[in-house]
């Protein structure tokens, strides 16, 4: 089946184009693009009558977004969101490609329970979900996983999430094991030390409140820390957070280097700061919590500059009873996979990041990271699409949401930004009425 | 006199006014608890309860005398022996007694934003009798009447505030209450036990307490936790009574006129030497305790003012 997209505002993250074009699609497969719809049906010999034609008027086309980190609550926690409401809400916020997280319960670190997951989200998701696996047994940060195994059964990539390895030479064991198998490892770059207990970043605003706080610097000890040991195993690393301006130098000395280094950062560290916690609102509590806006806005420059490579949703669904408690012991974490796309759209319509910028981070980056042919718009890439107004504007009701947690920190908020549709493949998997 | 405010959750929440108002109120009935007959009907007919989730003697009685002296139906409940160790969650507790259409809630818990989160559920006043290392309202109050009775004003004085800052709350409501009462602060201690930011809170910060008394009208110090004591925080007890314990050679870079408070309760001989503590001249602890009822009766009768005019309304 041949599919034309028409007249689409078309948004090349590798050309760091968005000119006005047509891409046609073939199979599930990009077979071209071209500035004008009826000249590349011509260079490919088909006729219009033929092929079905989506007229974009205009609107956006992005490669879907591929989304590191996502966190599903399966097995363990369905009713805070299963793989069906987190397939429907990525197709609704025009993510095609979750990876998954492994802090399960309990965490997925055998080839049996990434097997269990691989079913559960194959029958479930209309979008594309690539397991992660942890790299240690139970995230304890004792013994590392059957990483062989696990890539086997389909593991892209391996993390403990948000458990630091404290122990460095189990880790330094298990980089150097991950490298032999070619395996890619997400840290939570973070002194675990200094930032146990916290639930703010240190500062005026923390100390006001009250609040246990982690000094901004225990996430570059951390990133130091990890960067002398990619240096000495040869490891694929990628930091699933860099959310501070003090880690930015080490990460930008560390990739001059020619480390085989990566770093993402959560849209709400991009688009909040610790001051809209305000009094004690726990949606807003996340991990790592809330920087400070100059913090913001640096790892906005560095997501700019390319130095930051992926912006990531860091979804993380939390039932109402976990966040209704006092703010230090509420549960951190938000949802954020349908919230990605309009919050990111603050930081096209303050002028800080072009659309093509802000989908490299989004979909071309990760792509590549986990070594997929999509997040582009080249010939021969997977047709997974997203159909997007930059500008319409809507306030943000939670219990809109597809997740079946609704524990977003935009409840309320104005936002302008809205999907019209998704394509996994070719398919449409969400049209907006 | 204007007090608009349904609960008393934090100094930060209030105008000068409002401190204001709440202190001359607080001075008439400093009088009333001062002749024999001191009850008054100001929230007769009205309940109020106690709820501390954390160990108060002093606070829990200085607010059931406040409310028993102005006619309220009071009720004690210690949330430590309750349901809470059964697992009940702060919300499902506050729905519980809201059943129970109390008038005033007192509430003390551990956790900083945990009286705001209450406050949000239950119909009633609530009133912050501490939270975590949040406010502690009440405090800052009686300790600003305790020093413009003793000073005959609440301005353009120089205080200084020793010891934890970090952990406490009574050091944050007095910063911005005296803040806001266009007071000089100083804040005096150990590096390790002052909070981060401190630079943008409008405040000189000193670590040689010497240094930092030079002059000061008002010398309040804070209590040392038992827990913070061992090399933690600081090295140890006496290493820390030698260089922020007030005795009389540090007391005496103060003004001559400099008074001397504490919240109370004391650790003799670590952060403060008794024979200071003692001192009629000086220390004004005892006038502390007393204000402290006088100063809770005011807070309570303008936030049931408040609560009848709603219902009249």
């Amino acid at each position: 089946m041949t599919t034309l997209f028409d007249n689409a505002r078309l948004i090349d993250p590798e050309a760091g184009t968005e000119d006005i074009g047509a891409l046609l699609v073939r199979d599930g497969l990009i077979l071209g693009t071209g500035p004008d719809g009826a000249a590349l049906l011509a260079t490919e010999g088909l006729d219009r009558a033929t092929v079905e034609v989506v007229d974009c008027r205009g609107k956006c086309l992005a490669p879907g977004i591929v989304d590191i980190g996502v966190k599903v609550c399966e097995p363990g926690e369905r009713h805070k969101e299963s793989y069906r409401s987190a397939g429907l809400a990525a197709a609704a916020g025009g993510v095609t490609t979750m990876a998954t997280r492994p802090d399960t319960m309990p965490s997925i670190d055998t080839p049996e329970v990434l097997e269990f997951v691989r079913r559960r989200a194959n029958a479930a998701g209309p979008v594309h979900v690539l397991p992660m696996a942890a790299l240690t047994k139970g995230r304890e940060g004792r013994e590392m996983t059957e990483i062989g195994f696990l890539m086997d059964a389909g593991a892209v990539a391996f993390t403990d999430c948000d458990h630091v390895v404290r122990d460095t030479k189990v880790f330094s064991r298990a980089l150097t094991y991950a490298r032999s198998c070619g395996a890619l490892v997400i840290a939570h770059p973070q002194e675990p030390g200094l930032s146990a207990g916290a639930a703010a970043t240190s500062g005026k605003f923390a100390s006001l409140r009250g609040l246990p706080a982690v000094s901004p610097m225990a996430e570059r000890m951390g990133l130091d820390r990890d960067i002398a040991l990619i240096e000495m195993t040869g490891a694929r690393y990628h930091a699933d957070q860099i959310t501070t301006a003090r880690a930015l130098p080490a990460l930008e000395r560390a990739k001059a280097n020619g480390l085989d280094i990566t770093a993402g950062v959560s849209i709400h560290h991009l688009t909040l700061n610790e001051f809209d916690v305000a009094d004690y609102r726990t949606f807003f509590k996340v991990k790592p919590p809330l920087r400070s806006e100059d913090d913001r806005q640096a790892v906005i420059e560095a997501v700019a500059s390319g130095l930051i490579d992926v912006i990531c949703s860091m979804h993380t669904p939390q039932d109402e009873e976990s966040k209704r408690r006092p703010f230090e012991e509420a549960a951190s974490g938000a949802v954020a996979l349908e919230t990605l796309l309009p919050a990111a759209m603050r930081l096209y319509h303050s002028g800080q990041l072009s659309l093509p910028q802000l989908f490299r981070a989004m979909s071309l980056n990760p792509a590549r990271r986990l070594g997929l042919s999509a997040g582009r718009l080249t010939a021969g890439a997977s047709a997974d699409l997203v159909l997007f107004d930059p500008d319409t504007p809507f306030v943000l009701d939670r219990y809109t949401l597809h997740s079946k947690s609704q524990n977003t920190p935009f409840d309320g908020a104005r936002m302008q930004g809205k999907v019209l549709a998704t394509y996994v493949a070719g398919e449409a998997v969400f049209r907006r009425d | 006199m204007s007090f608009s405010h349904r609960h008393l959750l934090g100094i930060e929440h209030l105008a000068p006014t409002d401190i204001v108002t709440i202190l001359d109120l607080a001075d008439t009935y400093a009088e009333l608890n001062r002749r024999p007959n001191k009850h008054s009907d100001a929230l007769a007919g009205l309940t109020q309860i106690n709820m501390f989730f954390e160990n108060s003697t002093r606070t829990q009685a200085s607010f059931e005398l406040a409310g028993k002296r102005l006619g309220a139906d009071v009720m004690n409940m210690s949330m430590q022996t309750s349901s809470v160790k059964k697992g009940e969650t702060l919300i499902d507790t506050a729905m519980t007694l809201n059943a129970m259409h109390p008038d005033l809630l007192v509430v003390r818990h551990p956790s900083s934003g945990a009286v705001d989160l209450l406050a949000q559920k239950v119909n009633c006043a609530v009133l912050n009798a501490g939270d975590g290392k949040h406010e502690h309202p009440t405090q800052a109050l009686l300790d600003a009447l305790t020093i413009r009775r003793a000073k005959g004003r609440l301005h353009r004085l120089n205080v200084a505030i020793c010891g934890d800052i970090a952990h406490s709350r009574v050091a944050r409501s007095n910063i911005l209450l005296l803040g806001k009462m266009e007071n000089r602060i100083r804040l005096i201690g150990p590096p390790t036990l002052m909070p981060s930011g401190i630079g943008e809170f409008g405040v000189e910060v000193y670590e040689d307490m010497n240094e930092g008394l030079k002059d000061v009208d008002v010398v309040m110090m804070l209590r040392l936790q038992k827990e913070r004591m061992d090399g933690g925080f600081i090295p140890s007890e006496r290493e820390y009574y030698h260089r922020y314990g007030l005795d009389a050679e540090k007391l005496a870079k103060a003004a001559p006129d400099a008074i001397v408070m504490h919240p109370g309760p004391m650790n003799r001989g670590v952060e403060i030497d008794g024979t200071i503590a003692d001192d009629i001249n000086r220390s004004v602890i005892q006038d502390q305790v007393e204000m402290g009822v006088a100063v809770r009766m005011a807070a309570m009768d303008l936030l049931a003012r408040n609560l009848r005019e709603r219902s009249a309304a």
